[in-house]
């Protein structure tokens, strides 16, 4: 039961935009959520769709999946939505009690719930779907190195990450075979109130918490066997190196952000 | 001339959880040369993994001196070089492995040691090829069986060149296949590559495979010799509260029963062939 949540969702693949590297597409991320909120009226919207429509289609991520990963989200997606279409002032279309709804608040009620939906899709395809969470970590790690200088942690954090991801797998697998264990001696997980089910778990979180604990140690020590003594003298077997498709990607990514932004400005 | 591991009645104490002082370790002398293979035998409580720990400085005695080429264990400026020459395999493969992709987890040893990048792809593709794990290289760690986790994290050892590999149990949470998937590669890297093995085991079987046996009990040695004659002597075996490989159990009950057996049988070939001798003998 537990099985079925798939952490860090990440589908393997050859795609132009599996192959971008990692450091490359944390940062257009991040690029192509900020144009989102520049964008303005329909030119700057339609570049950003156009974008995102481009890239589902090379990275060949089924549709399902995305509309899928947006399922948990739709609550919110409606609600601002909905907010918005009544509490924007403007030319009035419908007006009953104290609601009314506005020709502008309707148009920013459906920007509004595009902006989230391609906000969420976006960063879904161009970071979590597409890139294996070593890259990902490994990407982190190159884009921190600078705040090295002011003595911040950032070979630590990746190991940190590095190693959370390891142990994810395991402690399901572990949590798993504590619920059965509990199961088989009469506990319920699955009938009572909120309180009671909360109450539940925590027969199984002790027992895991104490494993973790135990594995930490055990970790360290067969670290230490391995002569781990921080990044200090250490080298690396796989070095990112940016490759021509990279520079394409960012040069093409200029040149949406640009048009973007004209359109916003104009 | 000094041998390769050399431990002079070193004493091990620690606390224990109320507080009392306890003697892990009790005045032990134990000597390893290059290229042995040794099986260390204890009971739970013997001091055997203790003892492990002492081999690469992950733990230093109170009192005595161990020794590694010449190296004191307790010399902090060595200590690296003390590990990078001793490596150990621990008895979980799962809090062993670092990284989540098999070769990536095979380079961690390197890439701590500072190695240059050409030089970790090669110790990496040399060690997976070692432990047989060539074909896994980009598996995912988790994804691996039991005694393919073990065989990763002797390969994440290997990577390192060690002379000696130290192994605490290292199929003690595994199936009969992937006990005898790491046995093998124990096996082939004593006996292909030179290493010194030290394996702590309370598999009997296991242990006869080795060229010598050193038998702990109380945190001292109560036995060393090569197996053919530790298994034989039964009476020291149970007090140490340790069990006899099956084959020469057989043979012991046929013995007191008035069959004329030859010590030193030890294998279950060895065992047939021995009875089979009986057989014939009867029919004459």
């Amino acid at each position: 039961m537990i099985k079925d949540i798939t952490l860090g969702q990440y589908f393997p693949g050859e795609s132009v935009i599996h192959r971008i590297d990692p450091r490359v597409k944390i940062i257009l991320t991040l690029a192509y959520i900020v144009m989102l909120f520049v964008a303005k009226g329909p030119i700057g919207y339609g570049i950003c769709l156009a974008a995102l429509i481009y890239m589902i289609a090379v990275s060949k991520i089924s549709l399902r999946i995305i509309l899928r990963s947006m399922k948990p989200l739709l609550f919110i997606i409606v609600f601002t939505a909905i907010l918005n279409m009544f509490y924007i002032p403007g030319r009035i279309l419908v007006e009953f009690w104290i609601l009314r709804i506005t020709y502008e608040g309707i148009e920013t009620a459906i920007y509004m719930a595009l902006r989230i939906a391609m906000l969420i899709s976006g960063t879904f395809v161009l970071l979590t779907y597409t890139t294996s969470p070593i890259m990902l970590t490994d990407g982190i790690e190159h884009l921190l190195n600078p705040l090295k200088k002011l003595k911040f942690p950032v070979h630590e954090l990746a190991m940190m990450m590095t190693i959370a991801l390891r142990f994810i797998p395991t402690l399901i697998e572990e949590t798993d075979k504590i619920m059965s264990a509990q199961k088989a001696r009469g506990a319920d997980f699955e009938s009572g109130n909120l309180i009671n089910r909360a109450r539940a778990l925590v027969p199984i979180l002790v027992p895991l918490f104490i494993s973790a604990f135990r594995r930490a140690d055990e970790l360290a020590v067969a670290m230490e066997c391995r002569c781990y003594r921080g990044s200090v003298g250490r080298t690396r077997l796989k070095v990112l190196k940016m490759q021509p498709l990279d520079y394409i990607a960012i040069c093409v990514s200029l040149v949406l952000c640009v048009s973007i932004i004209l359109s916003a400005v104009m | 001339m000094n041998s390769f591991i050399s431990a002079d009645s070193i004493k091990f104490e620690y606390k224990n959880i109320e507080g009392q002082t306890q003697l892990a370790l009790d005045g032990l002398n134990i000597k390893i040369d290059k290229g042995e293979f040794v099986a260390v035998l204890g009971h739970n409580g013997s001091g055997k993994s203790t003892f492990a720990k002492h081999m690469n400085a992950i733990l230093v005695p109170t009192e005595g001196k161990l020794t590694v080429k010449g190296m004191d264990t307790a010399d902090d400026d060595l200590l690296y070089d003390i590990r990078q020459c001793v490596g150990m395999v621990f008895q979980n493969p799962d809090n062993q492995l670092v990284a989540t992709v098999v070769e990536e987890d095979v380079a961690f040893a390197p890439e701590n040691l500072g190695v240059p990048r050409e030089e970790i792809r090669k110790r990496v593709d040399d060690a997976l090829e070692a432990v047989g794990m060539t074909k896994y290289k980009l598996h995912a760690t988790y994804k691996l069986s039991g005694g393919q986790k073990q065989r990763v994290a002797i390969g994440g050892i290997i990577a390192m060149r060690p002379e000696c590999i130290v192994l605490d149990e290292p199929t003690a949470m595994l199936d009969p296949v992937g006990r005898k998937e790491v046995m093998k590669s124990i096996r082939m890297l004593n006996r292909d590559l030179g290493i010194t093995i030290v394996l702590i085991t309370h598999h009997m079987n296991e242990a006869a495979e080795a060229d010598r046996v050193i038998v702990m009990s109380k945190g001292k040695v109560i036995m060393d010799a090569p197996p053919k004659e530790v298994f034989w002597r039964t009476e020291e075996l149970y007090d140490a509260g340790l069990s006899v490989p099956q084959p020469v159990e057989l043979l012991l009950l046929m013995r007191k029963d008035g069959a004329e057996i030859e010590e030193g049988v030890l294998t279950v070939e060895e065992c047939a062939e021995a009875l089979a001798k009986i057989i014939k003998s009867a029919r004459k």
